[in-house]
């Protein structure tokens, strides 16, 4: 270091006054504009992508809960199930709840660096930045979003292994969803971490809304003929508009008997009504965007 | 004490008189959280081109007086401007025209030097033509260009800091706030942030803005104001506020301190106190009075040191406490009311 300190004013860049070459004088900094902002949103946005590309770790433990339910607790419980499943594997019913929590856990790892960006100062930088919080906010949703449905498109890859066909409408639709989930997932964690300092406490907060959310969605059974209050609380959990939505898109492309078809894919009612799939998407992104509201006021308020 | 009270109420002149509007300009500035009044009414300004230390205990109120400035904390009253805007109404405007290098560092770790940078430039605009060319100058002024492409999480502390002070700079700030530059650094590592600092000032047309508790670093300020429980005690330049204590220090190390400073009383009419461990006065001139204490004074003397007037003796001639004692003593309240509370 000591070196260092002695050799920089030796090595006279060319900047210096009498140093020579071309020399630039300083920047200068333009006043704010959308485009400051765009370029604010897309930086946070590359932070993100920067970040979970170095940890190969993450990516890898984030699918371990993912198979886990695909492959033991679908391939296990199905000795039990395949009475009632007429026919079915019960991987294929399970399958999509997974598409879905594989993007839970990535966004919410998302969201919970943003604790950690709190504890290690980062968070300190971007908060003094000449920049609307909403865009650091949005940036960070937005990055969320796209590393977590990355995580996905590995589980829309395993489509082949529990029957689903490679259709591209297929695809592409459950994409679209991956995609409105993970935001909305993001969008509650940052809503969280913007009041929670502590990574412990954080954690165990999004297991508790994580997991039950999960259990009660009707990601491993079927929403038709439960208990009242299961019921209820199953049409008041927002995962089950995400997980609904999906069933319906497997499903469509599978070729099962109607009765598999109405005891497995029975789809939401309210009162009766049949909710259509536009409407549970619907249902997810207005919660997605009520959830981002709340965390840009809350970090608009931070001082 | 007399002229502390009117250098508080007049602080003196910058050394440049002919300069532009002052960088930083303070009146009556206030912060109060709940019960406690951090920052009790403080004024002051500081000249283009300057570099303006804040040196006192921790506690008295520097890095809240920093974070008003850099609208991180909003004033409880008063105003502040810096470079030209006011902290609170044109906040946006503010924190475009400065650079901040906190006491805890603020870098993404997972990302490289490089990477780090080029995120500051996207959030302050930089022009991206001039991204590359602006990082490689105040990269290389800190000696960090050939790492540029390491991730900083292996990097050492000072190289942290050394790439913080340069992230600061990359906007072409008009005033760089430094809180606490080298707080946590071994002194090889502190003296060359000091040579980067000053180099700075030679280079870029900048005013630097920081706090200190080390009173060897306040010697390197054009102007230090020193800060004791929310108010600015005194502000002039490190030569003038020495000149102004006149005296020598001297230490003495006795068997019986309270004792020994009842003799100092009578004996040589001298009004000594405890300070750091040692029995600490001053006198005009030191080293002819040693001599004459070893002959007259009827107290054991273990040891005996004297020193030229330093920083450290300006604080507490206004104070009536070493800045160490200032913050032990914090401590000390704090321990007991930790205590206190838990009976």
């Amino acid at each position: 270091m000591a070196t260092r300190t002695t050799t920089t004013p030796a090595q006279a860049p060319a900047w210096l006054p009498g140093g020579g070459g071309h020399e630039i004088a300083g920047v200068r900094v333009p006043v704010r504009s959308v485009r400051s902002e765009l370029r604010a949103i897309k930086v946070v946005w590359k932070r993100e992508l920067i970040r979970f590309s170095r940890d190969r770790l993450r990516i890898l433990t984030s699918l371990v809960q993912p198979f886990l339910f695909l492959f033991v607790l679908g391939t296990g419980l199905s000795r039990l199930a395949s009475a009632g499943t007429h026919g079915v594997n019960l991987r294929t019913f399970v399958y999509p709840g997974v598409l879905c929590m594989a993007v839970m856990f990535t966004a919410m790892f998302s969201a919970a660096s943003l604790v950690w960006d709190r504890e290690f100062g980062f968070l300190r930088e971007m908060m003094v930045a000449p920049v609307r919080r909403s865009s650091l906010v949005l940036g960070k949703c937005l990055g969320g979003a796209t590393v977590a449905s990355f995580q996905g498109i590995i589980v829309l890859c395993l489509a082949g292994l529990v029957g689903v066909p490679y259709a591209a409408s297929l695809i592409i639709e459950i994409f679209a969803l991956q995609l409105l989930l993970a935001f909305a997932i993001t969008a509650f964690g940052v809503m969280i971490a913007a009041r929670i300092t502590q990574m412990q406490s954080f954690m165990a907060l999004m297991q508790m809304a994580i997991m039950p959310m999960y259990f009660l969605s009707g990601a491993i059974f079927p929403v038709t003929g439960l208990p009242q209050w299961l019921e209820i609380l199953n049409r008041i959990d927002p995962l089950t508009y995400a997980v609904d939505p999906m069933r319906r898109i497997v499903f469509s492309h599978l070729k099962i008997s109607p009765l598999a078809r109405a005891t497995l894919d029975p789809g939401v009612t309210w009162w009766g009504w049949h909710i259509p799939g536009i409407a549970e998407a619907g249902v997810v992104a207005l919660l997605g965007l009520t959830m981002l509201t709340i965390a840009i006021a809350q970090f608009s308020r931070a001082e | 004490m007399s002229s502390a009270a009117a250098s508080t109420q007049d602080p003196a002149p910058a050394p440049r008189e002919q300069g532009p509007a002052p960088a930083v300009s303070v009146h009556g500035l206030v912060k109060s959280y709940d019960e406690v009044e951090a920052v009790r009414g403080i004024d002051f300004d500081v000249q283009a081109g300057e570099i303006f230390g804040f040196l006192g205990p921790n506690g008295a109120g520097k890095s809240t007086t920093i974070s008003m400035l850099c609208t991180l904390v909003r004033p409880s009253g008063g105003s502040a401007l810096v470079a030209g805007h006011d902290v609170v109404s044109e906040r946006d405007e503010v924190r475009r025209s400065i650079g901040l290098v906190f006491q805890d560092t603020t870098l993404d770790g997972y990302l490289t030097a490089e990477q780090n940078l080029r995120l500051h430039a996207e959030l302050y605009g930089v022009p991206r033509d001039a991204v590359l060319e602006r990082m490689r100058q105040v990269m290389e002024m800190v000696g960090l260009w050939e790492r540029r492409g390491s991730r900083v999480n292996t990097f050492s502390g000072g190289m942290k800091r050394r790439l913080e002070i340069a992230r600061g700079l990359l906007h072409s700030p008009r005033v760089l706030f430094l809180d606490e530059p080298t707080v946590g650094l071994d002194p090889q590592t502190r003296s060359s942030i000091w040579s980067y600092i000053r180099e700075l000032k030679a280079r870029e047309d900048i005013t630097i803005f920081l706090t200190t508790h080390y009173m060897d670093e306040a010697e390197y300020c054009d102007r230090i104001a020193i800060m004791d429980q929310g108010r600015i005690i005194v502000l002039d330049t490190p030569e003038t506020l020495k000149a102004n204590v006149g005296k020598d220090r001297v230490q003495i190390q006795t068997g019986d301190d309270q004792a020994a400073i009842d003799a100092l009383r009578e004996q040589f009419g001298i009004e000594a106190t405890v300070a750091e461990g040692a029995v600490t006065f001053g006198v005009a001139d030191g080293e002819q009075f040693v001599p004459r204490l070893f002959a007259e004074f009827d107290q054991p003397i273990r040891s005996v040191s004297v020193s030229r007037p330093s920083l450290d003796d300006v604080f507490m001639s206004y104070t009536g406490t070493t800045i160490r004692d200032a913050e032990a003593s914090q401590t000390d309240t704090r321990r007991n009311f930790a205590k206190m509370m838990s009976r």
